[in-house]
This record gives structure tokens, C-alpha cells and sequence, in this order.
């Protein structure tokens, strides 16, 4: 994982690697692996056969496969997510934005004769300019992110619902279809998009400086505007990220059922998404980010789902688990409970 | 003192703007039956509310209350119908219940330093899993003691029934103006949501009020979730999905500032009413659909902030290419009575 590497490390002439001392630095990163590792050890536990990959029809079909497909729209949203909350802010209108460019891309392609490319271009135009709108009522209007973004939270599903005209609009159109549904290579399509967008992402922020300018407006964006960083640009731009990321998970989710729900469609993802960034390590404070951890924490969310489903426990005990298992992701986390187990065994062991 | 008050005057300036042009259209607005109807409809979504602006002040957010309603509807309909416990004693249980809950994420986000939207989210998937996990479908309370209540109401003049939810929700709302404004409890939040640092040197008890402000939350929405259970008359986990974020709309539109420090538990209540002003006109309408009271709720939303922003910048700011800069919020502890 390239982003393990702390500025320090950037900054050493010959970066040398020693692996228990890497370790020891990326301990909080660790636990996202490990916590992945263990649910996935547990979901093997549960059902015996969680591991298998069959081929069927000429595609890989599996629970793993699974996780890696349904998880694909979180992951998403996580990806934007984790550039915004560097900036110390959040996101809180991607699963309107999801409902938002849904409805776009059903309406289009089921009422005019534009081709689908076009439908897909618009619908993820409709997504960047939501997180424009996000990103200069951040930026320019200095309000503060949870409120900015609640706007559109509240709005986003009324404006679905005005496009669709409160109806599910269903369509049938195979390149359509094929974003959420399609098969590339034994693999479903949704798979490879996630990879291209977090590859992408990856280049952007890891291969540019814009990563590192993107941890200074969220460390302190007053210094770094001093610095000569146009921080408004910045929150701008991860905004308008954001809301792309949003467009692509509304395009998977439409395209998988042939609809758009305004109603359903990305409800409470943008909690699962934030939760994702939360376990990857990112603080909501702002400033440095981990995007691999990020996606290993949607997966952390999608494989609870998966596992629980796949156990043949009641759906009902699904929240249940994950907010279980999240408040433990998060406890382990917390220097604040180590330091307190520190205390109260120091104090055991004194007493003489 | 006076810019303080000003979101406060705004709202209720917007709120008379939009009962005006209701009563214009439709002249059934004035009657009592219309007006009493919003103190009906709205006080779960009021009680909880207050709750809201309580933690909203002290500088949190609790996500958890949609969730904590449609638990009490459901602890309730079931300790009824099927354990026959009589409804005042189920009601005493799942108000300690909640408050105890509502106690642990406070200790939590004080004493893990885990930040409360995180927390209390976390909160609102255990508890709405808890609903599910109770029973999965809606249960109908069927009690003399629930007739009862339905049947205390107060006729006006015109008809207009002024129904015991009613009375509940104006108790609260008025006990949460006392808490907030003229008790040491009302200004510690006050002092902590301006800045937990500077109450913390002042000698204010920055982690018992925080846990007492989520406790408070809390205990409101087990409160609003017994309200709701008399108005429905049943309890169902699906219940108030989103009522959290009508309480924070509510809370915000009342002039509430989301950093915390600044705001009155009054004008949350004005931004419930503004609510329910463009509800009933949607509704009375007919023709417009009903996701026309979200969009103009958000827009509204939009506004208010935009307006508060314009107020605030002018204190001690100042503007540099783009970037708002503005001198750190002085911890002012003083409220205005």
C-alpha cells in the first residue's frame, strides 16, 4: 500500500525498508486489514464454503466476488469521501447526488434517442455540478460542511422525485444496463470501474502534488492560503470529486435494477461511506488521508452485509451487527481507551 | 445582542410571510382547527427537536433520535399488548432505558474523544436494529388507558381540538426555554458549544454536561416516541426514518448556529411551525406533490444560512481572495436573557 508512507519517508533520501519499524509507523493502518481479515475469517467460520469461486455461465460467481460487486458503490463514495473529509469537511448529500444522476439517466435514456454515452456523460455532469454547488457553498461561502451538504441532503431526493416525476422510471438498454450488470473478463463491470476510479483518484492525489496541498487546506487552511494555496480551489475541486464518484455509484445502482427510485436509491450510503473512511484511518479533523484503507473499510462494511446475509441469520439482526462490530473497528481505534487500559493496568500492578 | 437575535426575528418574519399567503389562499388557516392541527402533527417532531437544539448548542449532533422514536413505538406496543404491562410503567421503563442510552454515547464521545456524528450514527443503526429485532412489522396498541388520552382534548370555539400531544409538546418546549436560559445546566452548554477549551478553564463540568446534553436528547425522543405511539396508536420499526433530519432543519431554520454557542430553543420552535405552515399549504393544495415541502424546507435551510453568514462575517472579519478569514470565535459565555 504506497500511501503507508509517511511524509518522513518522502523526504528520506534513500528510503530504506525495515519492515517491523513500517509496521510499528502504520499500526492505525494495520487495523483496517486486520479487522477486514478477521470478518472474512468469521464469515468463513459461519458458512463453510464462503471461499468458494465457481464459473458459471463464464463468470465467477461467489461470495467473495460478492463483496468486491455489491460493495462497489460504497467504495465509490468513499473515494470522494476520504478527499473530502481531508479537507475537514464531509459529505452528507451523495445519496441524494446517487438519486440525482439515477434519475437523470433514466429519464434520458428511456424518453429521448441520445445515446447512451451521452446519458452516462450527462448523468455524471449533473453529478460534478452538485458538487460544485457543495463545494462553493463550502468554499466561497465559508458555511460549514455538514450544514452545506445537509442542503442538498434534504433537497436532492425532492429534485429525484421532480425528474422521474414521482414515478420509478424503469428503461432497457443494454450499454445502460451494462455499467451495473455487465461481465468483463469473468468479473462483473461494476468491479473495474471501481478499480479505474480509484486508480485514477490515486494518480491524481499520490502522483501530483495535489495530495499533499489537499492534507494542508484540511490541516489548516488559513496557513496554507497564507502559504500561497488557493484553498477555496481545493475544496472546490474535492467536492466536485466527490460528487463524480456520487454520479458513478448512481449510474451501478440504477443500471443493476433497471430503475431509479428517487426514494431508495443510495439511502443511507453516504453513513456507510463516511463510517468506510472513518475505519480506513482518515480523521474527520482533516488532514492526512489513507484512500486504500478507505476502500478496505467499504469493504469492512460490505463483507459484515455479506456475511450476515450468507449465515441465514434474520436480515433484521444486519444493523445490528454492523453497528457492533463498527463501535468495536472504533474502540480499538481510540488512543483515549488504550490509554485507559494502560492506566488501569499500571494501577493494578502497583500496589505493593 | 441585538445581531443575535436577528436569525431569531428573520424566522418569525418568514413564518408570518408564509402563514399570510397560506390564509390568502386558503382562509382556513386562521381557524383554530388548522393551528391546533400543527401542534398536533408537529410535536413529536417539536419534542424531539428541542432535545436536538440542547445538543446542537453544546457544539454535537445526534443522529440517533429517528431511530430511538420508532424503538419506543415498538418497546411499547409490545410490553402493552403482549406482556400486559400497564402503559404508565411501560413508559417509566423506556424513558430509563433511553436516557440510559442516550448517557453512554454522551460518555463515549466525551471520554473516547470518538467525534458524535460517528458515534451517535453508530447509535441509530443499534437502535433501529433493536426495533427490527423486536418485530418486524407494525403492532397496533389497543389499551383503555390510550383512549383515554385520545379523548383528553379542548374544544375551542370553532371545533379546533387542542389534543394532549399538543399540551406535551408546548410543556417541553416551554421546561427547555427555562433549562436552556436560567439554570447552570442551560449555561454550561451554552459556554461549552462556544468553546469546550475556555469552559473547561472556567471551571464549567465540560464531560458531565456533555453526557447530560445527549442524555437530555435522548430522554426527548423516547419521550417524542411515546407522543408518537398515542398519536399513531401503534409502533413500527420503519417509523421516523429521517426525523433527525427534520429536527436539525428545524433547529437550524430557528436560527441556531451548527457550531454551537449561539441560538434559542424558541426559534426551534418556530422552525418546526414554518414546517408545518408549508406542510398544511402543500397538503391543502392538493395538486403539488409532497416532495415540494422538502425542496422548499432545504431551500429555506439555504437561506437562513446564507443570511446568518451575511450576518456573522461582519464581526471582526474579513475577506481575502475568496477565502473567508475570520478571527477565531471569542469564547463568550454570556447569554442574553
Amino acid at each position: 500500500m504506497p500511501e503507508n508512507k509517511t511524509h518522513t519517508e518522502v523526504n528520506d533520501v534513500a528510503p530504506r525498508f525495515n519492515l517491523i519499524q513500517s509496521l510499528h509507523r502504520n499500526r492505525r493502518l494495520l487495523f483496517p486489514v486486520v479487522a477486514l481479515i478477521l470478518i472474512l475469517i468469521g464469515d468463513r467460520i459461519i458458512q463453510p464454503n464462503f471461499f468458494n469461486i465457481r464459473v458459471v455461465d463464464g463468470r465467477l460467481v461467489g461470495s467473495l466476488i460478492d463483496i468486491l460487486n455489491r460493495g462497489t458503490p460504497t467504495v465509490l463514495l468513499a473515494v470522494g469521501m476520504t478527499l473530502v473529509i481531508a479537507t475537514k469537511g464531509i459529505d452528507l448529500s451523495v445519496g441524494a447526488v446517487i438519486a440525482i444522476c439515477g434519475a437523470v439517466a433514466a429519464v434520458l435514456i428511456s424518453t429521448t434517442t441520445l445515446p447512451p454515452l451521452i446519458v452516462i456523460l450527462i448523468s455524471i455532469a449533473a453529478g460534478m455540478l452538485c458538487g460544485l454547488w457543495n463545494g462553493i457553498l463550502v468554499a466561497y461561502m465559508g458555511i460549514q460542511p455538514i450544514v452545506a451538504t445537509l442542503i442538498l441532503m434534504v433537497i436532492g431526493r425532492g429534485i429525484a422525485q421532480l425528474i422521474t416525476n414521482g414515478q420509478i422510471a424503469t428503461f432497457s438498454n443494454p450499454t445502460l444496463e451494462f455499467v451495473g450488470k455487465g461481465v468483463l473478463l469473468g468479473f462483473p463491470f461494476p468491479i473495474f470501474l471501481s478499480l479505474i476510479v480509484f486508480g485514477l483518484v490515486w494518480l491524481l492525489v499520490r502522483r501530483t502534488a495535489i495530495g499533499l496541498l489537499v492534507e494542508s487546506v484540511g490541516a489548516n487552511d488559513r496557513a496554507s492560503f497564507f502559504a500561497g494555496i488557493d484553498a477555496a480551489r481545493f475544496k472546490v475541486f474535492v467536492y466536485v470529486i466527490s460528487g463524480v464518484c456520487a454520479a458513478l455509484a448512481g449510474l451501478i445502482v440504477t443500471a443493476d435494477i433497471k430503475g431509479a427510485d428517487a426514494n431508495n436509491a443510495g439511502l443511507w450510503l453516504e453513513l456507510d461511506a463516511v463510517l468506510a473512511v472513518v475505519i480506513g484511518g482518515t480523521a474527520l479533523t482533516g488532514g492526512r488521508f489513507f484512500l486504500g484503507t478507505s476502500v478496505i473499510g467499504a469493504f469492512i462494511i460490505q463483507a459484515i452485509q455479506t456475511g450476515i446475509f450468507v449465515s441465514g441469520l434474520p436480515p433484521t439482526f444486519n444493523l445490528i451487527v454492523q453497528a457492533v462490530v463498527i463501535l468495536a473497528i472504533l474502540f480499538l481505534q481510540s488512543e483515549e481507551l488504550r490509554r485507559l487500559f494502560v492506566r488501569i493496568f499500571t494501577s493494578l500492578r502497583k500496589p505493593a | 445582542m441585538r445581531n443575535r437575535a436577528f436569525p431569531l426575528i428573520a424566522t418569525i418574519v418568514v413564518f408570518i410571510i408564509l402563514y399570510l399567503i397560506g390564509f390568502q389562499r386558503f382562509p382556513a388557516f386562521g381557524t383554530t382547527r388548522v393551528i391546533a392541527n400543527f401542534l398536533t402533527d408537529k410535536s413529536f417532531l417539536g419534542i424531539t427537536a428541542v432535545g436536538m437544539t440542547f445538543v446542537i448548542l453544546a457544539g454535537g449532533i445526534d443522529l440517533s433520535v429517528g431511530s430511538v422514536i420508532a424503538f419506543t413505538g415498538i418497546f411499547c406496543a409490545l410490553a402493552i399488548g403482549q406482556l400486559g404491562i400497564h402503559p404508565l410503567v411501560a413508559f417509566a421503563i423506556i424513558l430509563v432505558i433511553g436516557s440510559t442510552f442516550g448517557a453512554g454515547m454522551g460518555a463515549i464521545i466525551h471520554y473516547l474523544k470518538i467525534p458524535p456524528f460517528i458515534v451517535t450514527l453508530a447509535g441509530m443503526f443499534l437502535v433501529r436494529g433493536g426495533a427490527f429485532v423486536l418485530n418486524q412489522a407494525s403492532v397496533p396498541i389497543e389499551h383503555p388507558f390510550f383512549e383515554d388520552i385520545s379523548n383528553l382534548y379542548y374544544v375551542f370555539p370553532d371545533r379546533g381540538r387542542l389534543t394532549f400531544v399538543a399540551v406535551v409538546f408546548v410543556l417541553v418546549l416551554l421546561l427547555g426555554i427555562v433549562v436552556a436560559h436560567y439554570t447552570r445546566f442551560g449555561r454550561n452548554v451554552y459556554a461549552i458549544g462556544g468553546s469546550d477549551t475556555a469552559a473547561l478553564l472556567l471551571g464549567v463540568p465540560v464531560g458531565r454536561t456533555i453526557i447530560g446534553v445527549y442524555m437530555l436528547s435522548s430522554f426527548l425522543a423516547t419521550l417524542a416516541g411515546i407522543i408518537y405511539a398515542i398519536y399513531t396508536r401503534s409502533g413500527y420499526p420503519r417509523a421516523a426514518i429521517g426525523v433527525e433530519l427534520d429536527a436539525i432543519a428545524a433547529v437550524v431554520v430557528g436560527g441556531t448556529l451548527l457550531t454551537g454557542g449561539v441560538g434559542y430553543v424558541a426559534g426551534t420552535f418556530v422552525g418546526i411551525m414554518i414546517q408545518g405552515v408549508i406542510q398544511t399549504y402543500v397538503n391543502f393544495d392538493g395538486t403539488l406533490n409532497s416532495w415540494w415541502t422538502k425542496i422548499v424546507i432545504g431551500l429555506l435551510l439555504f437561506l437562513f444560512i446564507a443570511l446568518q453568514k451575511f450576518l456573522t462575517s461582519y464581526r471582526g472579519g474579513f475577506s481575502l481572495g475568496g477565502l473567508r478569514l475570520r478571527r477565531p470565535p471569542s469564547p463568550e459565555v454570556k447569554i442574553s436573557g
